[in-house]
């Protein structure tokens, strides 16, 4: 049990995915601008992330057993878009209030390498069903903290004014690179 | 355009790291050091320009619903045989590069190029313009990685150029990543600035 709970803890805060990892860093830089959509997209990818580590645990043992591993890459990608495609039908069908929140940014997921990254680590260190879960788990809510907290100052800073090279991108980078120091303050937190 | 400008676009104009934003996550976390900057860049790049040339030959016989799928498995392929090769050849490179060669396939660049320009041209631009682009991102990661490697460990491709006294060891961790490339990013664009207001006063 608290093995899980490290797992959780490590993916989380400790090796945050975005600020550490550098994972899933193309969607944190672009829907980061405004605190909603920050908020849909971190819970859109955190619901595909567990989903499919679960799909990628099954599948991947599958794999194995056929001996055919080196097309971990090719399948698990596949999987992963598949999966997003019948995620939006569905809602689409099913639950259009949730549909219009998340709907947007569910085909942007499938190219965010956070989800194929977990789904191989995964595989790498061979977790158990529940511990792929709850590392898919952290790896979500520590993404949906990193673009939370960032969307939250990149309001505030639309307000300044800034030398003009500086704008939008740079100023950003900087400005992920001082959380970045404020999250390696964890480091030494756990050790797994 | 002329093709020459095809390929030359990717290194300034339409650089994909500095001007484009794309690729970001192999950019920040594999330039620790030049070397592993130039490895990562010349894997994308014969992944991006294989890519092309096989998406522009099979463009015309590719329905249009189902095109992303497609592409995605082919760029895969390519993936997992560069995966492959890297392995056999330059094991101490594949190792550090780690589970940033099979996340090649999400690469927004590869993925970009592959739906707005590969699909709808040649199969000889399409190689010219993977080449350029490929090539235009191994700059940027080689002159990110030996700028964090200069002034994270005082060498550049191995090469010492002053002691380690000057060292400031934050550069090699996430944080000097983020902030070298905003600081280059800012270059950059500041760089297009003055060209563009110099072309406005001629």
């Amino acid at each position: 049990m608290s093995r899980i709970f490290l797992i959780l803890l490590s993916a989380l805060l400790v090796n945050n995915y975005v600020f550490i990892k550098f994972l899933g860093i193309c969607p944190f830089l672009g829907v980061s601008k405004k605190m909603d959509t920050a908020v849909g997209m971190g819970f859109a990818a955190t619901f595909v992330l567990v989903m499919s580590s679960v799909i990628t645990w099954f599948v991947n043992i599958l794999l194995v057993k056929m001996g055919l591993e080196f097309l971990t890459i090719i399948t698990f990608i596949l999987v992963i878009a598949t999966f997003v495609q019948f995620v939006e039908l569905f809602l689409r069908k099913n639950s259009p209030g949730l549909y219009e929140a998340l709907g947007i940014y569910l085909p942007l997921i499938t190219t965010n390498c956070i989800i194929l990254g977990v789904a191989i680590l995964n595989a790498q260190q061979s977790y158990s069903l529940l511990e792929s879960v709850f590392h898919a788990l952290g790896a979500g809510l520590g993404f949906l903290l990193a673009l939370v907290i960032f969307a939250g100052m990149r309001e505030r800073l639309e307000l300044y004014d800034l030398p003009k090279p500086f704008e939008g991108v740079p100023i950003a980078l900087i400005l992920a690179s001082i959380m970045s120091m404020a999250f390696m303050g964890f480091q030494g937190l756990i050790r797994l | 355009m002329s093709s020459l400008k095809e390929f030359s676009k990717g290194f300034f104009k339409e650089n994909p790291t500095y001007v484009q934003v794309l690729g970001m996550c192999p950019t920040l976390a594999v330039t620790t050091s030049a070397l592993n900057g130039l490895g990562m860049g010349l894997a994308t790049t014969a992944v991006l320009t294989m890519s092309n040339i096989v998406i522009s030959a099979i463009r015309k016989a590719v329905p249009k619903n189902i095109r992303i799928p497609i592409f995605i498995t082919v760029i895969a392929s390519f993936v997992t045989i560069v995966d492959m090769l890297m392995h056999a050849f330059t094991y101490d490179l594949w190792k550090t590069l780690g589970l940033f060669i099979p996340l090649i396939v999400v690469n927004c660049l590869i993925m970009g190029r592959a739906e707005a320009f590969a699909s709808r041209n040649s199969i000889g631009r399409s190689m010219l313009d993977g080449l350029g682009m490929g090539l235009g991102f191994t700059g940027s990661l080689v002159l990110l990685g030996s700028v964090r490697e200069l002034l994270g460990s005082g060498t550049v491709f191995g090469l010492e150029l002053w002691g380690k006294k000057f060292n400031i060891f934050l550069m090699i961790l996430p944080p000097g990543a983020y902030m070298t490339l905003g600081l280059l990013a800012a270059l950059f664009a500041y760089i297009g600035i003055t060209r563009k207001k110099r072309g406005g006063s001629k």
